[in-house]
């Protein structure tokens, strides 16, 4: 698309992608301060990545196909769970939304030209593939690929001979990229709202980003420091939780999941503002229940800080905690029903026009529900003891992250994929592989809720010749869904060449990214506009409201 | 107030000379904000080891006890005035830069180094004594001691030497900015970079504060 | 397009604005040489205070005594060498949620602590 240099060109008048500024081809990409460029950047990395990770799950279910060796040692299944792991959480889910779509729309959607801090946020991509590239270089030095499972649980971590240290560094790096976007974040969002812009005229996908970035900023830290406490404890034996020499593995733990639970947040906060917003573009009206939605992403961002215990219910921590813990957690519902109740009573009286990215967040409302309510049964005490560490987890987890950050994932793709090419994909190709992927999502996991309720334990290599229809089921499903992805990036690429060349508002949009051309020029906006309305507002509700006005 | 709301006027109106792709805009209490984003990250990340501290402590209270008293606290005092000493410098240069004061300006960050140099100094005093005792991970000394002494020294290394560093960039920082004065980019009237850098000094003297009492205060 | 107004004339900024007030802080208080010095003072004597203090023995009053002094020096420090004082509320919020959610970090982890038997 970027065709080098037009003569005399002015920022305004051509897309961000022809405007070369100082520095033309690959290096304008490269050394690019402009917040779509980057989320851009991002987007390329993180699917390349996300091809690596999604090969590795394939391989795994390949190997789960019949029992004893089907195609790869014990060791090497290790090392594979635990890559998928790694890569999906670090490299996928937890910077995802964020960085492709919060990069590419936040400065738009709140009426800016940038972020506040466009060197940083070149810095925060970077960080991000230092961090990639560690955790590959990972896997051919040290002493081989790590074995611990993405949670680098102690004292194993600090044991086993496997190259540990630099993967464990190479979160570390991915941790600080993912502080410095949120820092970016979270001032941007002070500073340089425009004129009219007020806290709650913001788009709810801003809010979500917003309690993203506090989770982000607040959080993150304490998994570096306790990385960086077993990184020390691998090459000094500081003994800061090695039991041997008085350490606390449960300590560890502690830590661990002081971030990695809310973190989970992280993964799921943006992608609920992306159902409000598709919500109200497709529904065509506003949606109901602004501020309640709006403050219970900030509800859910600070709930998340207390539930952290939930994933130690069986590790020995006191009784006294665990029951607490159990409570708090029950307490996420709470938001998380206010955000599905206020899309629900949205769609009621709707013109809802089914377009590709609404298939995929109803795909997501009905997926994440079956991983929700399943969560509540893991959140529970006395159930949790039976299933924690069987293949239920896995499933529940899957249900949530993927079929609810990775559903959303590809519905932002489709909801912006005009915006940010300026290009139309194939409709009903996009549906039919929604339709697909959802199918053998199902396929592939659900099988799992039944296996972990009856004993299969995860991570194992091997597993009883009882537990085989349920294997070759899920292994059967992971095919499908990899089809329907397959047809939905083809789909996409597709579009980018042959596509139908996209308007400035294809879906009738009501927020701001809406207003300015596909793709949008380098500053996005001539002139900065003034907002008068909330995000959803709509013309033809002034016009009904007049004509109910006349008639009295 | 005004000046403030003229950057913002620039930010609403204009493009700036560089079009590739970085908009630039003067907004002082943005860039403050920024910093004191990563001050909380900074805090957290000793919060991660004040957790850890206040839980092993909790666990082996007597042992920390004992252990303790291997560490010197006139030491850790001397380097707590020091610490203070260099911060209190740190506002005076501020005060003094605006009142385009550079050379007391210059003065008072040279002292501010100069403090810095002491603590570390200081520092490597203390951990030359205690490597020289057998002191350390897997040193000999160190093995015999009970597990909550050696989880004692555990901490004890991590969480002064990660300070230690923190002191290190910090210095880094006010090095950067005496450059940047000397030049002229920083003035009486455009310091926040000076007011960043002081920021992240204060934060450093804020950890010692609290790792003091907890480290070499405890009878 | 009738709520968006592209016009970006002086008046629309000045009126339609939501921004939190802009406050050059530097500009807000004239605080001199003197109260900083007085401050530093402050925090030294509070130094001196904890050292004595520590070689008396006050049982379980220690660490508590400890860590309140090391509070006020901090305020002291926050409030004065980092001007937080003068700073506009949305900075005293931001540092109150990031305390809040430190302590809760400490507190909730000390509901294992407390009551896990054995602690080891």
């Amino acid at each position: 698309m970027a065709n080098g240099t037009i003569a005399g060109q002015h920022p305004e008048e051509v897309s961000f992608y022809e405007y070369d500024g100082k520095r033309k081809g690959i290096m304008g990409w490269l050394l690019t301060l402009d917040h779509k460029r980057i989320g851009i950047l991002y987007l390329i990395a993180m699917l390349g990545f996300f091809a690596v990770a999604v090969s590795m799950g394939v391989l795994m279910r390949l190997e789960m196909l019949t029992t004893g060796e089907t195609i790869m040692k014990p060791q090497t299944y290790n090392s594979i769970f635990t890559l998928h792991g790694v890569i999906m959480i670090f490299l996928f889910i937890i910077p995802g939304i964020p960085a492709v779509f919060g990069n590419f729309l936040l400065p738009i959607q709140i009426g800016a030209k940038d972020v506040i801090f466009p060197r940083l946020n070149l810095l925060s991509w970077y960080l991000y593939i230092i961090g990639g590239l560690l955790a590959i270089i990972s896997l051919f030095t040290g002493g081989g690929i790590m074995d611990t499972g993405w949670t680098f649980y102690v004292p194993y971590s600090i044991r086993t001979t496997t190259n540990v240290s630099l993967s464990v560094f190479a979160a570390f790096v991915l941790g600080f990229s993912s502080i410095l976007t949120g820092l970016n974040f979270i001032t941007t969002i002070h500073r340089m709202r425009c004129p009219g812009m007020t806290f709650f005229r913001m788009p709810l996908f801003v809010w979500g980003l917003y309690s993203t970035a506090w989770i982000q900023v607040l959080a993150t830290p304490i998994v570096g420091i306790t990385l960086v406490l077993v990184i020390l404890e691998r090459f000094f034996g500081i003994g800061v939780f090695d039991p041997n020499k008085g350490g606390d593995p449960l300590l560890y733990q502690h830590l661990f999941w002081i971030y990695s639970h809310p973190a989970v947040y992280i993964m799921i906060l943006p992608a609920m503002g992306v159902v409000s917003d598709i919500i109200a573009t497709f529904t065509k009206k506003d949606i109901f229940g602004y501020v309640p939605i709006a403050l219970s992403s900030l509800a859910i961002a600070f709930v998340g800080y207390l539930v952290w215990g939930h994933h130690m219910f069986t590790s020995g921590i006191s009784d006294t905690s665990r029951v607490i813990f159990s409570f708090l957690t029950f307490l996420v519902a709470i938001p998380t029903g206010v955000k599905v109740f206020n899309w629900v009573a949205s769609l009621y009286k709707g013109s809802i026009d089914m377009r590709a990215p609404m298939l995929y967040v109803m795909a997501f409302i009905i997926v994440f529900s079956i991983g929700g309510l399943t969560g509540l049964v893991l959140g529970t005490l006395d159930t949790d003891i039976h299933l924690t560490d069987t293949y239920f987890v896995v499933a529940h987890f899957h249900y949530v992250m993927f079929g609810g950050m990775g559903l959303l994932f590809f519905a932002s793709l489709h909801y912006w994929y005009p915006k940010m090419f300026g290009r139309m994909y194939n409709e009903k190709m996009a549906k039919f592989s929604c339709w697909v992927f959802v199918i053998g999502f199902n396929v592939l996991y659900f099988p799992m809720f039944i296996m972990g309720y009856l004993g299969m334990p995860r991570r194992y290599y091997d597993y009883l010749p009882e537990f085989a229809p349920y294997h070759i089921v899920a292994t059967v499903g992971s095919w499908i869904m990899v089809l329907g992805m397959i047809f939905m990036f083809a789909n996409l690429i597709r579009g980018l060449y042959n596509g139908p060349r996209a308007t400035e508002n294809p879906w009738d949009g009501t927020t701001l990214e809406w207003k300015v051309p596909s793709p949008p020029p380098l500053e996005n906006f001539d002139k900065i506009p003034t907002v008068h309305y909330g995000p959803y507002h709509r013309d033809w509700e002034d016009d009904r409201n007049e004509v109910v006005k006349e008639k009295h | 107030m005004k000046r403030d709301s003229d950057a913002h006027v620039a930010n609403a109106h204009g493009h700036t000379g560089d079009h590739s792709g970085g908009h630039v805009h003067r907004d002082d209490i943005g860039s403050k904000m920024g910093i004191w984003l990563f001050l909380f990250t900074e805090l957290l990340l000793f919060g991660g080891m004040f957790i850890l501290y206040a839980a092993y402590r909790f666990i082996y209270p007597d042992d920390f006890k004992s252990a303790a008293l291997e560490l010197d606290p006139v030491l850790g005092a001397v380097n707590t005035i020091v610490l203070l000493t260099s911060s209190l410098t740190v506002v005076l240069a501020i005060v003094a830069l605006q009142k385009k004061n550079i050379k007391l300006c210059m003065t008072n960050l040279w002292i501010t180094q100069f403090c810095g140099v002491i603590f570390l100094v200081n520092k490597y005093f203390e951990w030359t004594h205690k490597i020289h005792l057998g002191i350390y991970p897997k040193g000999p000394a160190l093995e015999e001691m009970t597990q909550g002494q050696t989880v004692f020294f555990g901490l004890y290394y991590v969480m002064t030497g990660l300070h230690g560093l923190h002191v290190i960039v910090g210095m880094a920082f006010i090095g950067f900015i005496m450059y940047f004065i000397k030049k002229n980019y920083i003035t009486y009237n455009n310091y926040q970079k000076l007011e960043n850098s002081g920021l992240y000094w204060h934060l450093v003297d804020v950890i010692w504060i609290f790792l003091f009492p907890l480290f070499y205060l405890i009878h | 397009m009738s709520h968006l107004n592209l016009s970006n004339t002086e008046e629309h900024i000045e009126r339609e604005a939501q921004h939190e007030e802009v406050h050059l802080e530097h500009a807000e208080h004239d605080t001199g040489f003197g109260t900083y010095i007085l401050v530093w003072l402050g925090l030294v004597g509070l130094t001196a205070i904890t050292v004595t203090l520590s070689g008396i023995s006050l049982g379980s009053l220690t660490i508590i005594t400890a860590l309140l002094i090391a509070t006020i020096k901090t305020l002291l420090v926050a409030n004065y060498f980092m001007h937080v004082k003068f700073d506009t509320t949305i900075f005293k919020v931001f540092i109150g949620v990031c305390i809040i959610i430190f302590l809760t970090m400490i507190v909730l982890t000390f509901f294992d602590l407390t009551f896990r038997n054995p602690l080891i």
